[in-house]
């Protein structure tokens, strides 16, 4: 979807402002909202590119509005609602509808260390065979999907150099919507800065994207 | 598009919550008369929704509180930048070590004993005096978190997401570092399940110090790529 959280290039957005001494957290609730998606994650009703998708949905303007927590909630409370978990008469009621029954939480506080630790990779150990090599040519794809997605529209059309690959990966733009894992190789793919940005770009400069076989044809 | 999970993602920070029991409400709508125009970018009532929601969620056995309270003391006390400049300090001091990192890089930093989440799949890329790497994720928020801790809020931003790509020069120039025309700015934009770690370089005046006092010099900053590790002044370090 050609949302406003895909930011690459665009411009306006004012000045970077470092904060000396950040905390992790500003305020206690992002912290709980952090843990909560983290935890409830652990019901595997939904996948890492469709937590994405969910805040991708949010409306550019509320998108643009939001502190990265309020999105997360809200992405949150979307992700809990549509898969099942909650219903919106819950969350707004703050309590559980009359008659239902408890679960058990499938995520203990002994379990984190071993949980964090362990990850969730979405590289599988499946034998795909590469459409591309290193150092071929390659043009990212000219493709505007509604849906989820992974290639910036920055790089669309653009001429690049795979530089790397790394491997077999569930592809996002199906995985998202929960229409399979897809996978394929993910590349390093080194693109130019004047080919993407043009006359103003030092000629040197590089800007280096991963990109899924989908995301690429030969050039 | 699904209109009706649209409208209802853009009402759901501002309405899910609020409808809770009376007093609930009423002091949300104090809260956000109070603090509407100190903190717009947050409603001052988000910490009613989030309690009302984390309640819910602890009622219907969703989640264990106690797990919620543990993932957050994992990632204000446990998880953070130390860890990467561990890594860092290891590479300078140790060349076999670096070259693993640089090859390997997901077993290099489980040897230290990190890795796991949102660091599954490690790329470390070395800063030169001819190459400057920065690291950014335009479409979200991706950032290594074993190694560096969740990522600060201006690595979230729109501005730095949006103009990291196009004029890398100038967002390394509000963070104080004016780079030389002749050096290679390399920026890594993190769009799939890779995450990357910038190698700085080890600055000058360091070599007598200990693996230790390396990595106390490194920040968070040196390993996003928005900045070096400074040179040590004569008789600075113990």
């Amino acid at each position: 979807m050609n949302g406003v959280h895909d930011m690459g290039g665009m411009q306006d957005m004012g000045p970077v402002q470092e904060e000396k001494n950040e905390p992790v957290f500003h305020h206690p609730w992002e912290g709980r909202v952090f843990a909560m998606y983290r935890a409830t994650g652990a019901w595997r009703k939904w996948n890492i590119d469709a937590a994405r998708y969910s805040r991708e949905l949010i409306p550019p303007a509320e998108y643009l509005r939001m502190s990265y927590y309020e999105k997360w909630y809200v992405g949150l409370v979307d992700l809990l609602t549509a898969r099942g978990l909650v219903t919106r008469a819950e969350v707004e009621s703050g309590k559980p509808a009359l008659g239902s029954s408890k679960a058990t939480p499938p995520l203990k506080a002994n379990q984190i260390h071993e949980t964090e630790a362990l990850g969730a990779s979405t590289k599988r150990n499946v034998s795909v065979l590469p459409r591309f090599q290193d150092g071929q040519r390659v043009r990212a794809r000219n493709i505007n999907p509604v849906g989820h997605t992974r290639l910036p529209r920055y790089a669309r059309g653009k001429l690049g150099t795979i530089d790397r690959d790394y491997g077999v990966f569930v592809f996002p733009d199906t995985n998202a919507q929960f229409l399979g894992e897809n996978p394929q190789h993910v590349y390093a793919v080194r693109f130019s800065a004047r080919e993407l940005w043009g006359e103003q770009a030092k000629p040197q400069d590089t800007v280096y994207l991963s990109m899924w076989d989908d995301y690429l044809e030969p050039a | 598009m699904k209109a009706t999970r649209r409208d209802f993602l853009a009402t759901a920070a501002t309405a899910a919550g609020a409808a809770a029991a009376g007093d609930l409400a009423a002091h949300a709508q104090d809260l956000e008369h109070t603090h509407a125009h100190a903190h717009q970018a947050v409603p001052s009532d988000m910490a009613l929704r989030v309690k009302s929601l984390e309640s819910l969620l602890v009622e219907k056995g969703l989640v264990d509180r106690a797990a919620l309270d543990a993932l957050i003391d994992t990632y204000e006390h446990k998880v953070g930048p130390r860890n990467g400049a561990q890594v860092v300090a290891r590479a300078w001091v140790d060349p076999a070590y670096k070259q693993r990192l640089l090859t390997d890089s997901d077993k290099a930093i489980a040897e230290l004993g990190f890795g796991g989440q949102q660091g599954e799949h490690m790329v470390v890329v070395e800063n030169t005096p001819a190459v400057h790497n920065m690291v950014v994720c335009t479409l979200c928020s991706c950032y290594p978190w074993p190694v560096l801790g969740l990522p600060p809020v201006w690595y979230k931003s729109a501005p730095y997401r949006s103009r990291s790509v196009i004029d890398p020069r100038g967002v390394l120039r509000e963070f104080g570092l004016e780079l030389p025309e002749d050096v290679e700015v390399r920026v890594w934009d993190s769009t799939a399940e890779l995450r990357y770690l910038v190698l700085p370089e080890r600055p000058s005046g360091t070599e007598t110090l200990s693996e230790d006092a390396l990595a106390a010099l490194v920040t968070r900053d040196a390993m996003i790529g928005v900045a070096k590790v400074p040179p040590l002044r004569q008789g600075g370090a113990k």
